[in-house]
């Protein structure tokens, strides 16, 4: 059992603090331009909520919102699943095990925008080698025209940058089952799906939620590598809302607007997690 | 200071929640709360509700300023019931 | 191992290889090859793409700038972290569950949003266009994720280990910088790495906040780019390096990764 101890808070205080001036003072200035309309340093004027009156009836924030959700869908549907299964198969001592973990982690220690830079290569079809194949076998593929093409490439590109984090947080939640666990199933010859759904499942509940959670916020909030791979079109197809708030704040300069929108877009995220969150922790508490 | 573009309103409602935090605290030093089940699914302390609270809140605000067009003030007095409700019930 | 895994896992990696292959492959050809049609290998093997980034200070700078940054980022981490996380591995106390849940949803807020309050922030106390400046800004999503790290770690030390300590009269920073951070070494590494990782992949703080003294090599291969055209070879040949500092790291940190994630907690 773990002891009350206030005094706790010094040790958690310059976490606190640092933590703190990057995002309260922030978070603050965002709640600020919300409500104002500004035009300058010195003119600016108090809106009251028509901002967010305005952003949360735009269909074009609709229609980023629904790409959006589809999208970290997709992401959360290929990813979970896949990554359990090549968690499953990878080696679990000897050399082979430190190789595959190494290899496996490339894709993460990639800087996003290259990322998307080697995806722009590889899906086209006059210098990338998948551009090229595909268009050899007879299939019409070109992710800058085709709204399907642009999709399929963004998630595949989705799919190779970060199956792995699941793959190894599933791994490292494999390698905490005792092996009593595999000798009693194996006394009782239980098939290797029981073997999966009785024993190594329950056990991987708390590290998927992790994967869930951190695959859902990082999906929810992509950015870079569309904008490099697609710049968000063909048209607006893969523009997705991290990128819609970037044009409006930047490009456009409707720093209102793009404030109430994001703070919007903030409580999604926060609610959303907090439901993971819940529910990782309720579950901790009933193990 | 100046960058940070503030309104009387804004630093009104940080005020506050300023105020709501350090009260929760001291609330919680003088009578320690103890976990209960109300009307919520999960069982929660003091703080749980307060947050399931401002968050429900959160949401109730966007949901008038979204949908209706009625005041934003009828969001805030129905949100002031919703909080009262979490706290006391839930 | 069945044959079946080696298949699954087999693909699995080829799927992982091939676009890093092609990317490595294009980094060795002039960029009249690379247009000129497909290779599957370099015709003309050429290293004249990489001439171009160690001869240019403006592009090997972008990389001393990263990993600079990065380094200091995954320190101050690190430092600030163990405490916390020691702190919340060991004790309750009041708030602790909610400080926890709010250190988690800093890595929600999209940066999107907060670029320009950064920016100013950052500019009003005069550290724009520093490393430490971005360092920082990398903490406010690195810090929580040490803490949740190192928190899982600690946990799994059994705390007779502690009492023990203290009635040998260990004072806590002695026992804690003797006794207790050996013990979680693996986990330190595994911090460190996932640090490294998510402050050297991000790109979008690291640009808004620096000009020209603290620049990032990520930024500077997309202005490089819209300069003049696609200069596809030294493209290539940028993002291949940008891709190495990372395997060094995980290569040292291999048999620590191995048995961190081995421990079961990540």
């Amino acid at each position: 059992m773990k002891v009350q101890n206030n005094k706790a808070w010094w040790l958690v205080l310059p976490v606190f603090l640092l933590v703190a001036f990057s995002a309260i003072v922030p978070m603050m200035t965002v709640v600020n331009y919300s409500v104002q309309d500004i035009f300058d340093h010195s003119t600016r004027y108090f809106v009251g909520v028509d901002w967010y009156k305005q952003v949360l009836q735009d269909t074009r924030l609709h229609d980023s919102l629904l790409r959006q959700f589809i999208f970290s869908g997709c992401v959360l549907l290929i990813e979970i699943p896949l990554g359990i299964a090549i968690a499953l198969c990878m080696p679990t001592k000897g050399r082979m095990a430190s190789l595959v973990l190494i290899v496996m982690a490339i894709p993460l220690l990639i800087p996003w925008n290259v990322v998307g830079t080697i995806w722009q290569i590889f899906g086209r079809a006059d210098i990338g080698l998948m551009g090229w194949t595909l268009n050899e076998l007879g299939i019409a593929y070109n992710y800058a025209s085709d709204t399907g093409d642009a999709w399929v490439t963004v998630l595949i590109m989705d799919v190779w940058h970060w199956t792995s984090l699941v793959a190894l947080l599933c791994y490292s939640g494999l390698r905490a089952i005792p092996d009593v666990y595999y000798q009693a199933a194996r006394i009782d010859r239980a098939s290797a799906w029981a073997v999966f759904r009785h024993i190594q499942l329950p056990k991987l509940k708390s590290v998927l939620l992790i994967a869930v959670m951190l695959r859902f916020m990082d999906s929810f909030m992509i950015y870079t590598e569309p904008f490099v791979l697609t710049g968000g079109g063909p048209g607006n197809a893969t523009t997705f809302l991290s990128q819609t708030l970037t044009q409006m704040a930047i490009g456009q300069f409707d720093l209102g607007p793009a404030a109430a929108f994001s703070l919007v877009y903030f409580l999604i995220i926060l609610l959303v997690s907090w439901l993971f969150y819940t529910a990782m922790t309720h579950n901790d508490k009933t193990r | 200071m100046d960058w940070m573009a503030w309104t009387l309103p804004t630093a009104l409602f940080f005020g506050a929640i300023a105020t709501i935090l350090a009260g929760m605290t001291v609330w919680e030093l003088r009578s320690p709360c103890i976990e209960r089940k109300g009307f919520l699914p999960i069982s929660t302390t003091r703080g749980d509700r307060l947050f399931i609270g401002l968050l429900g809140s959160a949401y109730l605000h966007l949901l008038v300023v979204g949908t209706t067009d009625w005041s934003v003030w009828i969001a805030s007095v129905l949100s002031l019931f919703w909080l009262f409700a979490v706290m006391r019930w839930g | 191992m069945t044959l079946r895994k080696k298949v699954v896992l087999g693909l699995y990696v080829l799927f992982l290889l091939v676009p890093i292959y092609w990317l490595l492959n294009m980094s060795f050809k002039s960029n009249t090859e690379i247009l000129g049609g497909l290779s599957m290998w370099p015709r003309s093997f050429t290293l004249a793409n990489y001439k171009v980034i160690f001869t240019d200070p403006s592009w090997y700078e972008g990389y001393l700038n990263s990993l600079y940054y990065v380094t200091l980022n995954t320190l101050i981490s690190l430092t600030v972290a163990l405490p916390a996380a020691y702190a919340f591995s060991r004790y309750r106390f009041l708030g602790d569950k909610h400080l926890f849940f709010w250190l988690l949803t800093n890595r929600m807020a999209p940066p999107a949003v907060f670029l320009l309050p950064f920016f100013q922030l950052y500019s009003s106390i005069g550290l724009f266009d520093t490393h430490i400046a971005v360092a920082l800004a990398h903490c406010l999503f690195n810090v929580p994720l040490a803490v949740w790290i190192l928190e899982g770690f600690m946990s799994g030390v059994p705390k007779e280990i502690d009492e023990t300590a203290y009635i040998d009269g260990y004072s806590f920073p002695k026992f804690f910088v003797k006794i207790f951070i050996p013990l979680i070494g693996s986990g330190i590494g595994v911090t460190a790495f996932f640090c490294f990782m998510f402050s050297w992949v991000e790109l979008l703080l690291a640009r808004t906040l620096t000009s020209v003294n603290a620049k990032p090599i990520a930024a500077v291969m997309t202005r490089t780019v819209s300069a003049s055209g696609i200069d596809w070879g030294v493209l290539a040949a940028a993002g291949v390096l940008t891709i190495l500092p990372g395997m060094l790291v995980i290569w040292f940190v291999r048999n620590h990764v191995a048995k961190g994630f081995a421990l079961g907690r990540v």
